[in-house]
């Protein structure tokens, strides 16, 4: 379970959450819906652990563990996933070796053994042929010459992959046309169950309409304004976000 | 004449000193060095008129000899017996071997490969070398005791072979060695040459290579500098590239406290080609200077250099790339990239490219960046559980995989790949 309380975070000087406060039972799927600039993006990365966003107050915590105490890798380790806006590349290494690399250092951080080339390799093609994915690759640079469908495949790649309890999705929905949606949908729908949990972040919608989400909530100006059902977001596709955070206002 | 005319420049005194030293040893040997003695005179004739490189030198901006100029010489003692340690630093390769301690063959080292023709025992003087105008070659003619003369014939394949250099000097008895070795094959001819220098103490390996690769031959050139953290390394390398033939060479630069690696490939004949990579991994205080011209002299060659510095605590990497272009050397492709990974605010990296093109139908091109490692990328590695020190080692290996990319051999990239681990954990530590 993820539960956030009273956080607060600047990003450089300039603070963006103003007292976050949200739970996410292991098992739903929550999203986070909000218009630009309202720090849908900063709770993310706060959420992973990346230099340059600090908490100033408040607490996060996911099973019982303080995730703000930890190296991002640590939180990781504990679980959290973060599938990024805009996916890194790593030219010179291979999404194969990557892949490898961090199943295995996460395995090894949990007290399991380690796959070797031949397990691991046995695994991958299997997801990525769930995705719909070219088994090539598998061989080229991390995101290297990737188009921005092909991109957010591979975070979900990466995802399926590494098993998180708890996944966050950055506006995995931008930049990817209805087919590639719907192969993304699916990759995160497969992952549901008891024992996974996941935060959509998203400015649109379409996406929920595919990974239908337990719970919808509003983030505007580094609140939480509203939350409500699936509904929600569908009342915010018809009526725009300028409703719900004059009400809050 | 003006009274008042500029005072002539005088090497510093320490330059002049050093100097000194050699040729009083020459002169205290030169009766018993074996070899060509015409050649040898003639290298310290040069020797005697030019003394050591000093920064004047423009070809020495950014390298200063003085730590070299400083240490006194006492000649290697023979033979040395103790090389076990040393033997165990060498790369694992399964691969014959022409092993040299202080400079000297040691035929109990060695296991002779069963391709080709070796000869040892002299200094293999061949045509290439410019004792002339390099300062530290005329200094390798005139104190070369020893060297390896590989000789690959037409059309045969010569394999994996290792030539290493041992050093053992000790921090109250230095030592300075200047091998001359020749690798020469025919038409058609290819080798893999793993070129090693270890090292313990302070010792200065300063050897001389001259490589003719005859038409269509393929030498791939792998050099590993892993000398000790007190020894001078210089050395010069001429290579002849004829009419459709290959100069494959990567150097990688871990040890020495200052280093020096110059290359000169001159590309005789049409679409001969020569890659001159290389990867310098410094910390410390330690400097390393990659300097290369290139040559090309027949039309339709191409040449291509990707040089990787990674620089930690107070290093100093440098790269010096030179392309020349003669008239009549149309459809010339060539190609310069160096970069630099700043580890440390007190490291520095000085890139100097320069081309020189006298044919007007060319594609030449240089580029140079510095920076950082990646946070972004550092930060999208731990945020997949990678550990920190695990992330910053794979940025460093893809950072350095351009320039291993030619490394065909698997067990030479192994053996490059482990020693550039062993010194990354160094400089992480």
């Amino acid at each position: 379970m993820l539960e956030i309380k009273g956080l607060t975070a600047n990003v450089g000087d300039k603070p963006i959450l103003f007292g976050i406060d949200l739970v996410v039972p292991t098992g739903e799927v929550h999203a986070i819906m909000g218009p630009n600039g309202s720090g849908k993006s900063t709770l993310s990365y706060v959420l992973a652990g990346r230099d340059g966003y600090d908490v100033t107050g408040g607490t996060a915590t996911l099973d019982g563990q303080d995730l703000l105490a930890m190296e991002p890798e640590a939180r990781a380790a504990a679980g959290i996933f973060l599938a990024f806006q805009y996916p890194v590349e790593l030219p010179g290494v291979g999404n194969a070796n990557f892949l490898r690399t961090a199943l295995n250092a996460l395995r090894r951080a949990r007290g399991e053994a380690e796959l070797d080339a031949v397990q691991f390799l046995k695994l991958a093609r299997a997801e990525t042929k769930r995705l719909a994915m070219p088994d090539d690759m598998l061989k080229r640079n991390v995101n290297v010459g990737f188009s921005g469908g092909e991109k957010k495949r591979n975070e979900v790649l990466q995802m399926a992959i590494l098993r998180p309890r708890l996944a966050i999705l950055d506006e995995t929905d931008s930049g990817l046309d209805i087919d590639a949606l719907k192969i993304v949908a699916d990759g995160v729908n497969a992952l549901r169950g008891p024992a996974f949990s996941a935060l959509v972040i998203t400015h649109y919608q379409r996406l929920l309409d595919y990974i239908v989400p337990d719970r919808v909530h509003v983030l505007a100006g580094g609140r939480i304004v509203k939350s409500g059902g699936p509904e929600l977001a569908h009342e915010l596709e018809a009526d725009g976000y300028a409703g719900v955070v004059a009400d809050a206002a | 004449m003006n009274a008042l005319s500029p005072p002539r420049r005088v090497p510093p005194i320490w330059l002049q000193q050093a100097a000194t030293d050699f040729l009083a040893r020459y002169d205290g040997l030169r009766a018993r060095l074996p070899g060509d003695a015409a050649i040898r005179e003639a290298g310290a004739a040069a020797f005697r008129r030019h003394g050591l490189p000093g920064v004047r030198d423009e070809a020495w901006h950014y390298t200063s000899v003085r730590p070299l100029a400083e240490t006194r010489f006492a000649e290697p003692l023979t033979p040395v017996a103790e090389c076990e340690a040393l033997m165990r630093r060498l790369p694992v390769l399964d691969a014959p071997r022409l092993v040299f301690v202080d400079g000297r063959f040691r035929d109990d080292l060695s296991v002779v490969p069963p391709v080709g023709a070796v000869r040892v025992g002299a200094p293999a003087y061949g045509a290439l070398a410019q004792p002339d105008r390099d300062r530290m070659v005329a200094l390798n003619t005139m104190l070369a005791e020893d060297g390896a003369t590989i000789d690959i014939p037409a059309g045969a394949d010569g394999g994996l072979l290792m030539l290493a250099s041992l050093g053992t000097g000790s921090s109250d008895r230095a030592v300075a060695f200047h091998p001359r070795h020749a690798i020469r094959l025919g038409a058609g001819a290819s080798l893999t040459l793993f070129d090693v220098s270890v090292g313990e103490g302070t010792y200065l390996h300063n050897p001389v290579f001259e490589i003719a690769l005859g038409d269509g031959a393929k030498l791939s050139h792998l050099r590993l500098q892993d000398e000790s953290r007190a020894a001078f390394h210089v050395s010069t390398l001429y290579a002849d590239v004829a009419t459709g033939a290959t100069y494959d060479g990567f150097a990688l630069t871990l040890g020495a406290r200052l280093a020096r690696m110059e290359v000169h490939a001159r590309l005789t004949g049409s679409g001969a080609s020569a890659h001159l990579n290389a990867a310098q991994l410094l910390g410390g205080t330690q400097h390393a200077d990659f300097t290369t011209v290139v040559t090309h002299v027949a039309p339709g060659c191409a040449s291509r250099q990707t040089v990787k510095n990674v620089l930690a605590g107070h290093s100093r990497g440098v790269f010096q790339g030179k392309i020349e272009v003669a008239r009549g050397a149309q459809k010339t492709d060539g190609y310069q990239m160096n970069q630099a990974l700043l580890l440390s605010p007190d490291a520095e990296i000085d890139s100097k490219p320069e081309l020189e093109i006298f044919a007007d139908d060319v594609k030449c091109s240089h580029g140079a960046t510095v920076g950082e490692l990646d946070a972004e990328q550092l930060f999208y590695l731990r945020s997949r559980g990678i550990p920190e020190a695990e992330a910053r080692a794979i940025l460093v290996r893809a950072f350095l995989a351009e320039a291993l990319e030619l490394v065909a051999d698997a067990r030479a990239r192994a053996a490059l790949e482990t020693a550039i681990a062993v010194r990354w954990e160094g400089l992480e530590s």
